[in-house]
């Protein structure tokens, strides 16, 4: 692993944009219990998924991706479709 | 700067594309075969579209001075339907003579069904006997972990592939540790909103090298940037690499992997 940069510079190079994504994040929160009518299990995925943002271990990207991946490893019988959705609905 | 650009779909760019990619610096693009946006009737419109791919796009780009390569197969998107990939899959040999063909791909899984696993190894097969190299698809976001690692069962299980033959595309953080620990050559894609930010690739690369790995920014009709890979030169020079390990990672590797086909070669 290679460490290229000191924590200063990494916050020289992108806290601003690290703090435009922070305050998107939270406006989709505030916009999404703004909303009416119930929530899909996407929004479950995503808070859980949030937690390892705050937990304090290394590869917190791996860990957010692992959290929204499906963990399954039989195939399935048929493709519903061709799309993906960014979350596996099986955690809710 | 120098760079390959190693998966665009330029049959969805404009003429302005190959402008700005030469001007940035491409040497050359390569096309995996890819799935139109819609679902094609019949073996004749992939027939159609191989020889859009071996014949008009390779000299379109030449009129910019690119070398275009391609890579045929029927996408894992249309791999439900196992009775039009074998037909498909019939048709590829016709095309491998082709003087810009380098391989099998961009073959893989879309949602992991049976089907497609079927046409996956019918793909690998295909390669394995005409000794071509293979491009892969891994599939997208909450799908991408379990798809990857069929994948690599499937390849692992056929005796006949070499691992550094095949490259795995499209890994992100939960993927390319699995990818590389095989032996296999592993591929970033730069996209806007999916994949990988130019950020965290070049946070992959910090962390996990860059000995077998490449980046792309497949760009196609969907959201993508034709330029993310001097954008992604522009980002790692920000970070202190130096030009000659940028040099290693979007012109060298893959020109390294490429050229394990001796059809592919560099004008410039």
């Amino acid at each position: 692993m290679l460490a290229r940069m000191t924590r200063q510079q990494v916050l020289d190079l992108y806290f601003m944009d690290a703090r435009c994504k922070l305050i998107e994040l939270a406006a989709f929160l505030d916009r999404v219990d703004r909303g009416t009518g119930d929530a899909d299990f996407r929004l479950t995925a995503f808070r859980e998924a949030m937690k390892h943002l705050a937990d304090g271990e290394p590869k917190r990207a791996e860990a957010v991706l692992l959290s929204l991946s499906d963990p399954t490893i039989e195939p399935i019988a048929k493709a519903p479709g061709k799309g993906a959705v960014g979350a596996w609905p099986g955690r809710a | 700067m120098r760079y390959i650009e190693p998966h665009g779909h330029m049959v969805s760019r404009t003429t302005d594309d190959y402008q700005d990619m030469v001007t940035a610096g491409c040497a050359a693009v390569c096309e995996p075969a890819f799935w139109a946006g819609f679902d094609r009737s019949s073996v004749h419109g992939f027939r159609d579209y191989f020889r859009q791919l071996t014949e008009y796009e390779p000299a379109r780009a030449a009129k910019y001075g690119l070398p275009h390569y391609c890579w045929l197969c029927i996408n894992p998107k249309e791999s439900e339907d196992v009775a039009l990939a074998t037909d498909v899959i019939g048709i590829i040999p016709e095309f491998l003579k082709c003087p810009t063909v380098l391989g099998i791909g961009e073959i893989g899984l879309n949602k992991n069904s049976r089907n497609e696993m079927k046409v996956l190894e019918m793909h690998v097969d295909l390669a394995a006997r005409h000794d071509q190299l293979i491009l892969v698809h891994t599939p997208h976001l909450e799908d991408k972990l379990k798809g990857t690692k069929l994948i690599l069962d499937v390849l692992k299980a056929d005796s006949r592939i070499r691992p550094e033959r095949v490259l795995i595309d499209h890994v992100e953080e939960h993927t390319v540790r699995i990818v590389l620990d095989r032996g296999h050559w592993a591929g970033m894609t730069l996209y806007p909103i999916s994949k990988c930010t130019p950020a965290r690739a070049v946070d992959i690369l910090d962390q996990h090298g860059s000995e077998r790995l490449w980046m792309n920014s497949a760009c196609d009709w969907g959201e993508s940037v034709p330029l993310a890979i001097p954008r992604t030169a522009l980002e790692m020079r920000r970070r202190g690499w130096t030009a000659e390990a940028i040099d290693r990672v979007v012109y060298q590797n893959p020109v390294r992997f490429l050229s394990q086909n001796p059809r592919f070669k560099l004008t410039l």
